[in-house]
């Protein structure tokens, strides 16, 4: 499976590198949406010294992994969705099934937009400054803890785009629902616990934008406790088992259709 | 010419009609954002002591439920349609019509206003029942909001008009947009209400159209402005649509003359 991975990836990859201009046009996008979060930051900071229980280097930590994942979600996740929502109105999703391989990991790892990699870059310098402001000594467990609530959030929101675009199945087009999941992932640059009860728990259980970006967060600025981790855990697993599930059922209807 | 408004705006309120539901998906994905602000800025508020700037969260609230309907009168005909209006022949049988290409825009997304004006109502009680604004117009206030309301759709339509027609002369335009859009967003008012800005940002803006697009219909409706300011403000809408106008004009002759040598 992840040789398999490896090699769409690379495909991809080398693809990509032919469009250098574009790697212009992306830099300067990034930048773009990078400050004007930093400009969206100084200004709420112009008229306090805390949001929330949170301080200014702890919010631009927050901000680096939300354009950290933005940019996995956009590189791997997004590009790759896109496809097969395509593929399944046009009814191309026939050379992918064909194929000996596990069909959900083949529609998953199909799409690279290479240059989005840029915006992890980007997030993890933002990331770095925050953590130099911080000052404190970043500990192994700590570092650890961010890796793994980083990979059980991109999990999470993975499991969540694959069950809402085999929806597509169904419904065929599911553009309008994908915009309002961006809608709602903006909220993740800043900590879910600044909302009122009921957007926290949309923001949490729906559209995991909590633990794709608060609990790391959390993770490097002390503040995760092991129950939090293995919640995540928890939660991670079973959306990706529903999903796997979902995927399954949607793929059933595929086959009836094209009959 | 008038018959032309009419005809073309009750053609959009006729089509958008029928794509009610997809029209209250949009609206609906667009409540993330100002949802998000009157957030952050309601907590800023209650840590400074329950105002920030001349806000209390239920001002801030009012200002950013007011924010999704001037938020729908800013949507005009997009700049990055252009390299597609203009690449696949569209404006080639526009220009064949004895009138202006844009006051085909013009007509026909305000028609399309009329629909979203109604479907933003139930959203506007939704979102009161959820975050209680404190909101006491004056009838004059009124009166103010729903005429700039109009007048930021025809600055917005004109100023990106202008921006889209640089799709004339090259493609790779996506990057200068979404520079407009970033200094749009933080200085119209979109993001924050201006006084909260720094004051030098707030001096950059008084050169700018952005404000008067967003910023100054909201406080038209939630602020305190004095009667002066109010009509003021309406002027200010005036001489910016003219600018925005001779832009048009201006941008619209050279753009037709290279579109002309460009299909031989």
């Amino acid at each position: 499976m992840f040789r398999l991975m490896y090699h769409y990836f690379r495909v991809g990859a080398l693809n990509e590198l032919q469009y250098r201009v574009n790697f212009l046009v992306q830099l300067l996008q990034s930048a773009i949406a990078l400050g004007v979060g930093l400009a969206g930051l100084g200004v709420v900071f112009s008229h306090t010294t805390d949001l929330g229980g949170w301080t200014r280097p702890e919010l631009l930590a927050v901000m680096g992994v939300h354009t950290l994942m933005l940019g996995l979600i956009n590189a791997v996740i997004e590009p790759n969705m896109q496809r097969l929502m395509n593929d399944v109105q046009q009814g191309t999703l026939d050379y992918a099934l064909t194929k000996p391989a596990d069909a959900q990991v083949l529609v998953s790892v199909r799409e690279l937009r290479l240059w989005s990699l840029l915006d992890v870059i980007l997030g993890a310098i933002v990331l770095g400054v925050a953590l130099a402001q911080l000052g404190g000594q970043l500990g192994l467990w700590q570092t650890l803890g961010f890796a793994v609530a980083l990979l059980l959030g991109g999990l999470m929101i993975y499991s969540l785009w694959l069950m809402v675009t085999t929806v597509a199945f169904w419904v065929v087009r599911v553009d309008n629902i994908l915009n309002l999941f961006e809608g709602l992932y903006a909220a993740g640059r800043w900590p879910v616990g600044i909302y009122p009860g009921w957007l926290r728990g949309l923001l949490t259980f729906l559209v995991p934008v909590a633990f794709a970006v608060t609990v790391p967060a959390e993770a490097l600025t002390g503040r995760l406790t092991a129950a939090t981790l293995g919640l995540a855990a928890a939660i991670a697993g079973g959306l990706l088992l529903l999903a796997r599930l979902v995927w399954r059922i949607g793929l059933r209807r595929y086959a009836g259709a094209s009959a | 010419m008038i018959d032309f408004y009419i005809t073309m705006a009750r053609t959009a309120v006729m089509e958008q009609f029928q794509y009610r539901t997809a029209n209250y998906f949009y609206m609906i994905g667009m409540i993330a954002e100002p949802v998000i602000y009157l957030v952050v800025w309601s907590t800023v508020a209650a840590a400074q002591g329950g105002e920030v700037g001349g806000y209390t969260p239920g001002t801030f609230a009012a200002y950013y439920i007011v924010w999704t309907l001037v938020r729908n009168m800013n949507i005009v005909f997009t700049p990055y349609a252009w390299e597609w209006r203009i690449k696949d022949g569209t404006l080639s049988a526009e220009l064949l019509r004895p009138i202006h290409p844009i006051h085909g825009d013009i007509a026909y997304f305000g028609g399309w206003k009329l629909v979203v004006i109604v479907l933003w109502l139930p959203l506007a009680a939704l979102l009161s029942l959820l975050f209680r604004p404190t909101l006491s117009p004056t009838l004059l206030e009124i009166g103010v909001f729903a005429v700039a309301i109009w007048g930021a759709y025809l600055i917005r339509t004109a100023f990106l008009w202008a921006l889209g027609m640089v799709s004339f002369w090259t493609t790779r335009v996506s990057a200068l947009f979404e520079l407009y859009f970033a200094l749009e967003l933080l200085l119209s008012g979109r993001l924050v209400p201006m006084s909260l800005l720094p004051p030098w940002a707030q001096r950059l803006a008084d050169f700018l159209p952005f404000q008067w697009t967003f910023g100054f219909p909201i406080e038209a409706l939630v602020g305190e402005l004095p009667p002066a300011q109010l009509l003021g403000g309406l002027g200010m809408q005036l001489l910016w649509i003219a600018v925005g106008w001779a832009l048009v004009q201006l941008v619209w002759r050279a753009g037709v003359r290279r579109y002309g040598a460009v299909g031989g």
